[in-house]
């Protein structure tokens, strides 16, 4: 699936812009896509180092495991399949906290390190789990409370009053991620 | 205190919070630390080769200007449905692109002014989704996931709902 994708992307991509004339740009695009991406991986990578520590300060501290017990009864419902105590329970529960917070950088790490564990209980390696998809879901929908990056750009561009759009966003996320998560089941019974 | 200062608060206090805890907790702090950030190494260097194929493929897409011709070309039946055609392009690279999104958000706020109706949805958009392509891409990827199911149809349908649910809060409540 990320295969045909990811591949229809570039084909499609580079088809188009030759029938437009667009050669110039799409050259471009080849030389320059190597250092961009690498840029990019510069802005996360010290970021993720340092809360790849500071999560693991976390653990040991205890922290993680009191907000996944915080947050057992919404787990229990939308993650039936995975067992009360499931490790990766801890990291998708500090990884949303840090959503909710509007800090996505951070929350990258915890991320990857619930799909991690969700992966060492995965019959079929290379296929998606239930519990993968519904986490995948909670992300893309986005749970986010105080999106503090849009907050900043609309006070510096003179916006009148920037955070009168923070309850409208909160319900918006709240709408879209239970619909989200109703969709999911829906999709979830339908295969297995 | 404005809203912009408190979010200056927010990652320092959660620094803060989780320190003082271990602190307290006698957890021996550093070496803790530099067991977990050489992780982060090893987590960052599983994840570029998906970074870099990912940006490869959106942004060849991208730079063909297909997307936003096919909303040129569809732009009638959006106004038929009320939704602004203005917010379309926005709309379909949200899920494939957060950086892209984020910039056209900015323009939107340019053109027809950040407290404006368009700017409005821009923002709530922006704000109450992610993007999918992207966490589908780096999250699977970096544990070798190939067959991903019907994630992208949840995916895309989240954000799908979010451009109808921006466009519908942000007319009832402005």
């Amino acid at each position: 699936m990320v295969n045909k994708i990811w591949g229809s992307f570039i084909v499609i991509g580079l088809l188009y812009g030759f029938l437009t004339g667009k050669v110039e740009g799409m050259n471009q695009e080849v030389i320059s896509c190597g250092s961009s991406s690498l840029e990019l991986f510069f802005s996360m990578f010290p970021m993720m180092i340092l809360w790849s520590g500071i999560m693991k300060i976390a653990q040991e501290a205890g922290i993680l495991s009191f907000l996944s017990r915080l947050l057992r009864p919404f787990f229990s419902l939308i993650f039936p399949e995975l067992k009360k105590d499931d490790p990766a329970l801890q990291y998708i529960a500090s990884n949303l906290t840090i959503n909710m917070l509007g800090i996505h950088n951070a929350s990258t790490p915890f991320g990857l390190k619930a799909m991690q564990c969700l992966q060492k209980n995965n019959p079929k390696k290379d296929t998606a789990t239930k519990s993968m998809i519904t986490f995948l879901v909670l992300n893309t929908s986005g749970v986010t409370l105080i999106a503090t990056d849009i907050l900043s750009i609309r006070s510096s561009m003179g916006s009148i009053s920037p955070t009168d759009l923070l309850l409208v966003t909160i319900l918006a996320t709240i709408i879209n991620t239970t619909l989200a998560l109703l969709m999911n089941f829906y999709l979830g019974r339908e295969r297995s | 205190m404005n809203f912009v200062t408190l979010g200056n608060y927010l990652l320092p206090v959660v620094v803060f919070l989780i320190i003082a805890v271990a602190l307290y907790k006698k957890v021996s702090l550093f070496d803790v630390f530099i067991e977990g950030a050489k992780e982060g190494i090893s987590l960052g260097f599983q994840v570029f080769p998906c970074l870099l194929g990912m940006i490869f493929g959106i942004n060849l897409l991208l730079r063909s200007n297909l997307i936003s011709d096919i909303f040129g070309f569809f732009s009638p039946l959006f106004t038929l449905f009320r939704v602004p055609k203005e917010i379309l392009p926005l709309a379909l690279i949200r899920p494939i692109s957060g950086n892209a999104s984020f910039a056209m958000m900015i323009d939107i706020f340019k053109t027809y002014g950040v407290d404006s109706y368009l700017g409005r949805i821009a923002a709530v958009m922006q704000g109450a989704t992610d993007t999918t392509i992207y966490v589908i891409s780096l999250y699977f990827g970096s544990i070798g996931i190939k067959n991903i199911r019907y994630a992208l149809k949840a995916g895309l349908f989240a954000d799908f709902i979010t451009l109808v649910v921006s466009i519908l809060l942000v007319s009832i409540f402005f």
